[in-house]
């Protein structure tokens, strides 16, 4: 029960426990659908999604807005809109989460798995002590008196690097700048000493400076904790810092995956190039024009056939237009949808 | 990448030489030599109230910056939250005009000018905003929004106008027969930025003002609108300030680059050099904060060249600003500020201990020279 517990407590799932679902992989998601239904319309969020998690590794989820990088993640903690229909698997340790209860998956949720979201303001209770915030999760997730919790919740603070962290405790999140608050959110989601640790654009809504503070602490904690880390973010330069592997989405689909190195070395989807193509570079000089793609992400009501990036691809055939290629491994350990893949290596 | 100044629209109220003027390659010396805008000195406070209505102390947003902006140039002005960067921009366009200083346009001074003369002076400065939705009235078709500032300044008729209007939306990469009547929630970020720039356009400003108007864009429609907006400057002559938190994306628009911490101008140089050689020890932290596309960078733990958060301007560090999580910092910084001097040539820095060639740096601090 002591507070210095958090540590050790946590490393015991590195070390192989003999539980059920143990030799799985943490996270396997399989053929996950989200439709909206919006009177006659259907949204398809995502559409036919599938990707694995291992233990203690760090995934980034990249896209743009509608790739479904959102909603997909909020479907593992089931924290998605009555509107939204959920079909497909997602397991969890072994376990499937879809079509849990509210009340199954409470102990998951904030447990076992936790988020962290972009706007720390939003998530955060304004007339509640930080605390007193950090407290309540603790015991919600843990049979742990009032003061050891208090403990516990400065060690927190301590961890997510926030200074007087004991005195900060006592204040309120407006007292507290937006890349502290964010520490501190950090430090809920840590509370019950999750596997898996989601962040959605956790730092996209922060300064540059603060931004590259919190990557580089979600990447310490992540790596010092031995948990699993989905990283949501747009922007593939975050990814090629922190991430092992890179997984791409577009209009709710998978579109290229593989090993971080890999990937960036030898890019085969054109969405995947497009992106990195349109990254306003320093090794640019000044007024050097992008390669920009035109047009726009497709209306995801509408039906589609053929690849979902056909309008604005620039390698698009006539099959592209016919047939959805299947997002298969097409090389060890890389895996896109494209009929046409770049051949070309990317610039170094 | 020289502008000619002649090639200004139509529209606009040319004074100065009319010659050829290359702005680009001569940075500083051209801005000082004729600037379109010159800045001195602004000043923006506010005062903070209590709940009793009591002051509680005075916000120092802006603090004595100067900098010239010549014609045709673009000048890129980077800061974070707080920096004081859109305070300034506002105080430029005088909504509220700065506490202190001077701001003239061509010559004319506008701080203090009456509200007519201003309004006058205002149709040659615009400005886009970050939320093109917030700025653009959610009832008004695209057509009626391009058309307003001419119908503002009594421009044409209404044929006129109606022409003038799809001669914007062309240019801006809007189909006028799929647009003019559409209203902003049936347009895309990336389309409503595009209607707020044709606006902007519409009555021939000189100075195009850029308040972060591409950071909530995604990626890939913030690749085409910055084509974009380099393509009209070229097309129209146009100057630009652009604000921005990126210097990635500051780098790919602008001839010079402005980097202001706490309301205090630190740096200001030609792009190239400034990138190249950072003498501002938070401008290498900006630098070092940037993400590479490329994972066989390692990045560098992004401590060592920047500590801590920004403290609050109601009460900012007494002598450098950036003091407090500078890690360069002495006893002198403490007590004396320091001036913006220039250490290169067109290039200035406000620091006691600036990050020069001759003195080691951090590691992170050069990107290498693009070859």
């Amino acid at each position: 029960m002591s507070a210095n517990g958090f540590l050790p407590a946590r490393a015991g799932h590195l070390a192989g426990e003999t539980r059920p679902g143990a030799d799985a992989p943490l996270l396997a998601i399989d053929d996950l659908r989200v439709d909206f239904h919006q009177g006659q319309r259907v949204v398809r969020a995502v559409d036919g999604l599938g990707y694995e998690v291992g233990r203690a590794r760090t995934v980034a989820l990249i896209g743009e807005s509608g790739s479904g990088k959102t909603v997909s993640s909020r479907a593992i903690m089931g924290l998605l809109p009555p509107t939204a229909h959920v079909r497909g698997s997602i397991r969890f340790e072994g376990q499937e989460l879809v079509g849990l209860s509210e009340q199954e998956l409470r102990p998951l949720r904030g447990g076992e798995i936790a988020m962290v979201f972009q706007d720390p303001s939003r998530s955060l209770n304004p007339t509640m002590r930080i605390g007193a915030q950090i407290v309540e999760t603790i015991r919600m997730h843990g049979d742990m008196a009032r003061p050891a919790a208090l403990d516990r919740a400065a060690e927190l603070m301590e961890l997510v690097r926030l200074p007087a962290a004991r005195e900060r405790l006592r204040q309120y999140p407006h007292q507290l700048s937006g890349g502290m608050r964010q520490r501190v959110m950090i430090a809920i989601a840590l509370a019950a000493g999750p596997k898996l640790l989601i962040a959605d654009e956790a730092t996209t809504a922060l300064d540059v400076t603060t931004q590259a503070q919190i990557m580089e602490l979600l990447h310490d904690l992540q790596r010092r904790l031995g948990m699993a880390l989905i990283m949501i973010s747009h922007d593939l330069g975050l990814a090629a810092s922190f991430a092992d592997e890179v997984l791409v989405m577009y209009a709710g689909r998978a579109v290229e995956q593989a090993p971080t190195r890999k990937l960036f070395a030898e890019v085969r989807m054109p969405y995947t190039r497009a992106l990195l193509d349109a990254i306003p570079r320093l090794e640019n000089p000044p007024h050097a024009s992008l390669a920009a793609v035109p047009g726009q992400p497709p209306d995801l009501a509408a039906e589609h056939v053929g690849c979902p990036f056909a309008p604005r691809c620039p390698d698009a055939s006539n099959r592209c237009r016919e047939a959805a290629p299947p997002f298969a491994e097409q090389e060890p350990g890389h895996l896109w949808a494209c009929w046409h893949p770049c051949g070309v290596q990317a610039p170094s | 990448m020289g502008v000619l100044a002649s090639l200004r629209s139509p529209g606009a109220v040319v004074t100065g030489d009319p010659n050829i003027r290359n702005v680009a390659g001569a940075g500083l010396a051209a801005a000082e030599r004729d600037p379109l805008l010159e800045v001195r000195d602004v000043v923006q406070e506010f005062t903070v109230r209590d709940r009793g209505g009591a002051k509680a102390g005075t916000v120092h947003a802006v603090s004595g910056v100067s900098f010239s902006l010549a014609a045709g140039e673009t000048l890129g002005l980077v800061g974070e939250t707080g920096s004081g960067k859109s305070t300034l921009a506002r105080a430029l366009l005088q909504a509220p005009g700065p506490k202190r200083g001077s701001v003239r346009f061509r010559g004319t001074e506008l701080v203090g000018l009456k509200r007519r003369q201003l309004q006058e002076a205002r149709r040659h400065i615009q400005m886009v905003f970050q939320d093109p939705f917030s700025s653009l009235d959610p009832t008004w078709r695209v057509g009626e929004l391009v058309a307003e500032p001419l119908v503002a300044f009594k421009v044409g008729t209404a044929a006129q106008r109606r022409r003038r209007v799809e001669e914007l939306l062309d240019r801006v990469g809007l189909d006028p027969a799929r647009y003019i009547d559409r209203r902003p929630r049936e347009l895309s970020g990336g389309q409503a930025q595009r209607v707020a720039i044709a606006r902007a356009l519409a009555i021939d400003p000189a100075l195009i003002i850029y308040d972060e108007a591409v950071s909530s864009l995604d990626v890939l429609i913030r690749a085409q609108v910055l084509n974009l907006l380099e393509r009209l400057r070229a097309e129209l002559g146009l100057t630009y300030l652009f604000i921005a938190h990126d210097l990635a994306l500051v780098k790919q628009v602008s001839d010079r680059v402005a980097v202001m911490y706490l309301g205090k101008l630190v740096e200001l140089g030609p792009a190239e050099s400034l990138y190249r050689e950072p003498l501002h020890p938070y401008t290498v932290a900006l630098l070092a904060s940037i993400p590479s596309p490329d994972p066989t960078v390692r990045p560098e733990p992004v401590g060592k060249a920047i500590r801590g958060e920004p403290p609050s301007p109601i009460d900012p560090p007494s002598g450098c600003r950036f003091r407090t999580r500078c890690p360069r910092a002495q006893d002198i910084c403490a007590t004396e500020e320091p001036p913006l001097r220039e250490l290169a040539e067109g290039h200035q820095a406000a620091c006691h201990f600036p990050v020069t060639t001759d003195v080691p740096a951090p590691a992170v601090a050069r990107e290498p020279a693009a070859s």
